[in-house]
């Protein structure tokens, strides 16, 4: 095991309040709302038409191009509406409503399943195409993607991405623990896919006890190394890992292959594994459900297109005080006007907050706080200006599209300005302006 | 449930405007308490003087301009005021301390947009007025109430080298023995509240190591030629207001640089300029000048000296 620890970035109050939950199966809910997109890229076509019956399964959407994935029935059932329905980051999709009836039957996988000895990495891009396995660290970027790099650059190391380090989210922690063999099985797999030499296994040392089940397992096996980080926010992101671990830096506009790294979170690698040794597509997740003044903060297996409030009513959450509810983790995810949308293949947790409130905003006073805490070395305090007074090209300079948005930078502002969100307005402005051009 | 939808993040960590001033106002009230110890009750109202000045003025101002006037409850004023304060001589007029005050908030901070706006350091332009409005008054030292001398006024340790070749010793600039402004006396007690700001991360490191270093080393180079002909670096560290403008001035967020590239132009340029002042200038003591100086180079330093992104070709 190998220690290290990232130099920039912030440590958060962890609030990892269900830790010691074991994941729980979530009783079979009267419905599902599985939209279309739920991933990065082009959304799902539909295959399905209103009043058809569905099994467990069964691909009710198929990929609509390279970027995309298809979507799969989480029940067994009846489609009982093809609709537009509300997404958690406030936008709309269609979306098959279904509802459950009967017994549960499975539909036969679309790809053929053997023995994980027998796979060949072709074999892998098409099992995680076909079971619609996309990341699910929170990017949702389609998985047969980003394991089919160009030739031209080659892998030599894959990490496998145990860190969670966002506040409050226990769901890869209580995965690595349960099933800690089934994601080192899907992790030398895709290891073998992109021919890479080295392995290792990145873990936050507040998750030392999952860290230590790894080192059990990977002890003599050769090129892998369980790397043991100090806990700190936002280490897990994949550019953050691959400097911390490799020492390389992803070049701006470029993607790991760019630098010989393959970054796999462990949520997508179970998921891997059930679709290549069980024949299961993605249509279940742990979902952690946690927060301020929740009785049971618990972590739930739970059927893609679960209504959120049946999970946090499960847990105990009060539903009546909540000034917040958060799909995702308390720095990157996303605040919800309402708990009656569905959990989503990218939803890793659902946290309650009861104390948030608005904050005064004070004019920038140039600390430079936020421009030492960015884990990519942007000159926040300027950036912000240049898009506030809409310098579209200096703020492209300045990194505009370089930032992955951990909100860092808000988190640290002693000013509460919400740099993150003046970001996000000049990415949305700049797109908007070359799009009309 | 009425649901607050908003951007990420949702939790914050627990600095703010107004915990950052509080805790600069902490780190300067040793030096404050020692000033009324050596100057006596007088000291006291200079500074209640500057500070309520300030915060009237820009109470007012931001009524003026139409502007929140609960940001004059941020503490950034009462710093300035207080900055301001430490900066005069302990037997100045109290009607030059309030126009001194009126000027660093209306002119230096309010007329350049306010809080984070301002190019200069307010509370240095106040005292750059009275400087150059009132320069008897400003050059006038009583002698502290330790120092038991026959003389209602007589010269600072930087004015009696430079005027008299009179060198003070290093033990009376460290414990503010010595006369000169309310703020100038005790080297220690104004290390002391520096360092608590460092320990809080509320200051850059950078600015006050890359000042008095390069005051050190500066000084040190011409010392080590003729230490007859000017002083030795320690005096040059202890003596006069480069404690006072390397802790708590030049450390001003708003008008010092952001990246450490521009910070250590910035720190080691007011360096230059105090050694400069100090022994080939008119004056006996340049810190002011030197840090308003390098003050209007800090939008240009930011701009041109940015820190390379993660993974942006060298």
């Amino acid at each position: 095991m190998i220690e290290l620890r990232m130099r920039r970035g912030v440590h958060p109050p962890e609030g990892k309040l269900s830790a010691s939950s074991p994941i729980q199966g979530f009783p079979l809910p009267r419905q599902v709302i599985i939209p279309f997109s739920q991933h990065a890229g082009k959304p799902a076509t539909p295959l399905v038409k209103k009043r058809q019956k569905v099994k467990t399964g069964e691909k009710i959407g198929e990929a609509s191009g390279f970027i995309s994935a298809p979507v799969h029935s989480s029940v067994t059932g009846t489609v009982k509406a093809l609709e537009t329905t509300l997404l958690p980051n406030g936008s709309s999709a269609l979306a098959a409503i279904i509802s459950v009836e009967g017994e549960e039957e499975w539909a036969e996988p679309t790809w053929p399943v053997k023995e994980p000895s027998e796979l060949t990495p072709d074999d892998l891009r098409k099992i995680t195409r076909e079971a619609g396995i996309v990341g699910l660290g929170g990017a949702v970027f389609p998985t047969s993607v980003k394991i089919s790099p160009p030739r031209e650059y080659p892998i030599d190391s894959v990490i496998v991405n145990g860190a969670e380090c966002e506040p409050y989210l226990t769901s890869d922690h209580r995965l690595m623990l349960e099933h800690t063999e089934e994601i080192f099985q899907a992790a030398q797999l895709l290891k073998m896919t992109v021919g890479a030499k080295r392995g290792y296994i990145a873990i936050e040392d507040n998750k030392r006890d999952a860290a230590e089940a790894f080192e059990k397992l990977t002890h003599g096996v050769a090129d892998w190394e369980v790397v043991l980080l100090k806990t700190r926010y936002p280490q897990g992101a994949e550019k953050s890992l691959i400097k911390v671990i490799l020492g390389r830096e992803v070049p701006m506009g470029g993607l790991p292959f760019h630098v010989g790294a393959l970054v796999q979170n462990v949520g997508t690698l179970y998921a891997i594994y059930q679709a290549a040794a069980k024949g299961i597509p993605l249509i279940k997740r742990v979902v952690t459900v946690t927060g301020e003044g929740v009785e049971k903060p618990s972590n739930f297996m739970t059927r893609i297109g679960t209504s959120a409030r049946e999970l946090l009513t499960a847990a105990g959450a009060p539903l009546d005080e909540a000034t917040k509810i958060i799909f995702g983790g308390p720095m990157m995810g996303m605040a919800v006007k309402s708990p009656d949308i569905p959990v989503l293949k990218s939803t890793s947790g659902l946290l309650v907050l009861t104390t948030a409130k608005k904050r005064k905003v004070f004019p920038c006073l140039y600390c430079g706080k936020c421009v030492y805490a960015c884990p990519l070395k942007i000159t926040t305090t300027r950036l912000v200006k240049y898009i506030q007074a809409g310098m579209w090209d200096q703020a492209k300079a300045f990194g505009l599209f370089n930032c992955m948005e951990c909100g860092v930078c808000s988190y640290v502002c002693p000013a509460n300005i919400p740099l993150v969100h003046w970001i996000r307005y000049g990415k949305f402005m700049v797109r908007m302006m070359e799009a009309k051009s | 449930m009425n649901l607050i939808v908003s951007s990420s993040p949702h939790i914050h960590g627990k600095d703010s405007v107004p915990k950052i001033m509080l805790h600069v106002i902490l780190a300067l009230l040793p030096a404050a308490a020692a000033s009324i110890y050596f100057f006596g009750i007088r000291a006291l109202w200079v500074m209640l003087v500057s500070i309520i000045t300030a915060e009237v003025s820009e109470y007012l101002f931001l009524l003026l301009r139409k502007k929140d006037t609960t940001a004059a409850l941020d503490g950034s004023a009462f710093v300035t005021g207080l900055l301001l304060a430490l900066t005069l001589p302990p037997s100045i007029n109290l009607s030059m301390v309030g126009i001194g005050s009126a000027v660093a908030i209306i002119v230096a901070k309010q007329m350049f947009g306010g809080f984070g706006a301002n190019v200069f350091n307010p509370a240095l332009v106040g005292r750059a007025f009275l400087q150059a409005a009132f320069p008897i008054p400003m050059t006038t030292w009583v002698p502290n109430r330790l120092l038991h001398v026959d003389a209602t006024t007589v010269a600072t340790p930087l004015g009696g080298f430079k005027f008299s070749h009179l060198l003070t010793a290093h033990k009376n600039l460290l414990l503010g023995n010595v006369s000169g402004s309310l703020g100038e006396t005790s080297a220690l007690l104004l290390l002391l509240g520096g360092l608590y700001l460092l320990v809080r991360r509320y200051i850059d490191w950078r600015i006050p190591v890359g000042i008095l270093t390069s005051v050190f080393v500066f000084d040190g180079i011409l010392w080590l030629f003729n230490s007859q002909k000017y002083p030795d670096p320690v005096f040059m560290l202890l003596a006069g207001g480069l404690m006072l403008g390397a802790w708590f001035m030049a450390t001003d967020p708003v008008t010092s640089p952001v990246s450490p590239a521009g910070i250590w132009i910035y720190s080691v340029g007011i360096g230059f300029f105090v050694v400069l002042i100090r022994l080939f200038g008119g004056m006996p003591e340049g810190v002011m000048y030197s840090i308003l100086i390098m003050n209007s180079f800090v939008p240009l330093l930011d701009k041109y000296l940015r820190q390379r992104m993660l993974g942006e070709r060298k």
